[in-house]
């Protein structure tokens, strides 16, 4: 893989493909920095849905007539497409969910605890899991019996990976981990993580929606076991979600969702499973929303991944060097920005993160507050809540100096 | 001055910078305490009540926001000295009131976090409205 170049995007022309861009919010420019939380969506997305409804709509892997070949071939076509975008070996190891939280659930139901997983079992994770990588987990423990164990990080926001290695043994069975914080950016050695969890006979679980949209991912070299993430935070739609697995683990994962499109055969009280990955997709799919994602996936494509993340360095280098001039404002995670991405949390002594993200509203500029469903890390770091600003294809360092003339309105106000 | 700058007018700030009835209090009678999972928004209230169902003394303690932690403390000066049935009837307009401000639906919630301690102090479980 090339070394990304920290070198900025062509962002006007990038921002002119978004239509929300364009407005303002109290007469203000909008400023949005949030996309940990959700991307905004170029037109070609938007019209690729809209599309789906005025000229093709019609049920998948149904319709005989026209429409229904079409939408299928639609459908079919955004999971090769996804299947390329992290390099899968092929579509059949992509199964599409609503979400990264129900991809992480289909993996804790159907290979933990209706499959896989017996008491005493180890599951091991880290604190800088979203909820969506804890809560799944909890249920496992709960229902089978399995221990949770958890890595705990250092406080330049790195994973203690000597501790990682000491908690690691043959009773370990599935290692789950983010691939990247949604508090502190950090980028976590997937890769040698599942090297050492394969090691011991365990499967490496990962999370990754901060990193999907964000860097270049390569399944087979990071040798992930399953991967999930979002296509919402990837300038894709809502409700449109991916869960890759290797084929072998994929079937041997039971299905979360009993219904239609996910069976062979259905009789009185016994039904035989479709293929994967359909068993996984019971129910009518998210169709629009795949497409969606399908050409979400064309425009990242097209900007190209080692440049998104060249981009996103620059970006994040400049707002963490303009924020470390500011008295009284703290960053988390680590400072070089080779080993972070662009989610940046920060507080700013006597105001509250909640109070930063009223003030910055008024300025236009959209920041999230609170604990980021990730409080199990907050607690790590004693914090209560944090402000996080987090940068995408559309942010420039105009931006930044927005957030930044922003924050001395909060001092202001606070002083 | 727009909408949300008035929400950190003098009076606010005031309360959040220099925070009235805050700490612990020894012998209190009733205790609460309820968080805003939104935002991690936290109050503790602590009541003690005399021989005549008076709220002789209060104190809130707590962390949050800047709404959040000035309406607790604006609130445990309403409800001192007050009898114990009139605190359990106060309204969310009492707290609105006093803050004096427009809020947002999200921040509502700040804002009415320590009338919700209050009732549960007291007993009650009133849904206050957020």
């Amino acid at each position: 893989m090339a070394k990304p170049a920290k070198v900025l995007l062509n962002v006007p022309a990038i921002k002119a493909d978004f239509p929300i861009l364009q407005r303002t919010v109290r007469d203000k420019r909008l400023v949005y920095l949030d996309s940990a939380a959700t991307s905004q969506k170029p037109k070609q997305v938007i019209d690729a849905t809209s599309d789906f409804y005025s000229r093709y709509n019609a049920n998948v892997h149904r319709a005989i007539y026209e429409l229904g070949e079409e939408s299928t071939r639609e459908y079919e076509g955004a999971r090769e497409k996804v299947a390329a975008f992290i390099q899968a070996k092929s579509a059949m190891e992509i199964v599409f969910t609503k979400s990264t939280t129900e991809s992480i659930n289909v993996v804790a139901y159907g290979y933990g605890l209706k499959g896989k997983i017996e008491k005493g079992d180890e599951i091991l994770g880290t604190v800088m899991e979203h909820h969506s990588n804890h809560v799944p987990w909890h249920f496992v423990k709960d229902h089978k019996g399995a221990v949770l164990k958890y890595v705990d990080v250092n406080d330049d926001g790195t994973l203690k990976m000597e501790q990682y290695d000491a908690l690691l043994t043959n009773r370990t069975k599935i290692v789950t981990v983010t691939l990247c914080s949604n508090v502190l950016g950090t980028i976590n050695p997937v890769k040698e993580i599942a090297k050492r969890a394969h090691e011991v006979g365990a499967i490496c679980v990962v999370d990754a929606a901060q990193a999907a949209p964000h860097m270049p991912i390569d399944v087979q070299s990071l040798d992930a076991d399953f991967l999930a993430f979002s296509g919402h935070k990837m300038l894709g739609p809502t409700g449109i979600g991916v869960l890759y697995g290797k084929p072998d683990l994929l079937e041997a994962t039971e299905p979360l969702l009993g219904g239609g499109e996910m069976i062979r055969e259905v009789h009185l009280g016994w039904a035989k499973w479709n293929d994967v990955p359909y068993k996984f997709e019971g129910g009518t799919p998210n169709i629009a929303g795949a497409i969606g994602l399908g050409v979400a996936v064309d425009y990242l494509t097209t900007i190209g991944m080692d440049a998104v993340r060249g981009h996103e360095m620059e970006v994040t280098e400049y707002a963490l060097e303009k924020l470390a001039r500011l008295k009284g404002v703290q960053t988390y995670g680590p400072r070089d920005v080779t080993k972070r991405a662009g989610v940046v949390s920060f507080t700013i002594d006597g105001a509250h993160p909640h109070d930063i993200a009223s003030i910055l509203d008024v300025e236009g500029i959209c920041v999230r507050s609170g604990h980021h469903c990730a409080q199990p890390l907050m607690e790590r770091f004693n914090l209560p809540a944090t402000a996080r600003a987090s940068f995408y294809v559309y942010n420039d360092l105009d931006d930044v100096d927005a957030l930044v003339a922003g924050i001395k309105k909060v001092q202001e106000v606070f002083a | 001055m727009s909408i949300s700058y008035d929400m950190y007018q003098e009076q606010i700030l005031d309360h959040y910078k220099h925070p009235r009835n805050k700490g612990p209090l020894a012998g209190a009678s009733k205790n609460a305490r309820d968080s805003n999972p939104l935002c991690g928004d936290e109050v503790v209230l602590h009541l003690k009540v005399d021989g005549s169902d008076r709220i002789a003394e209060v104190k809130f303690e707590g962390q949050g926001c800047a709404i959040s932690q000035a309406s607790a403390s604006m609130l445990t000066t309403i409800v001192k000295g007050m009898p114990l049935a009139e605190a359990g009837g106060l309204g969310r307009d009492a707290v609105l009131k006093k803050l004096g401000i427009p809020l947002s639906a999200v921040r509502l919630k700040c804002a009415l976090l320590s009338l919700h301690v209050l009732k549960l102090a007291i007993g009650q479980k009133a849904d206050v409205g957020t």
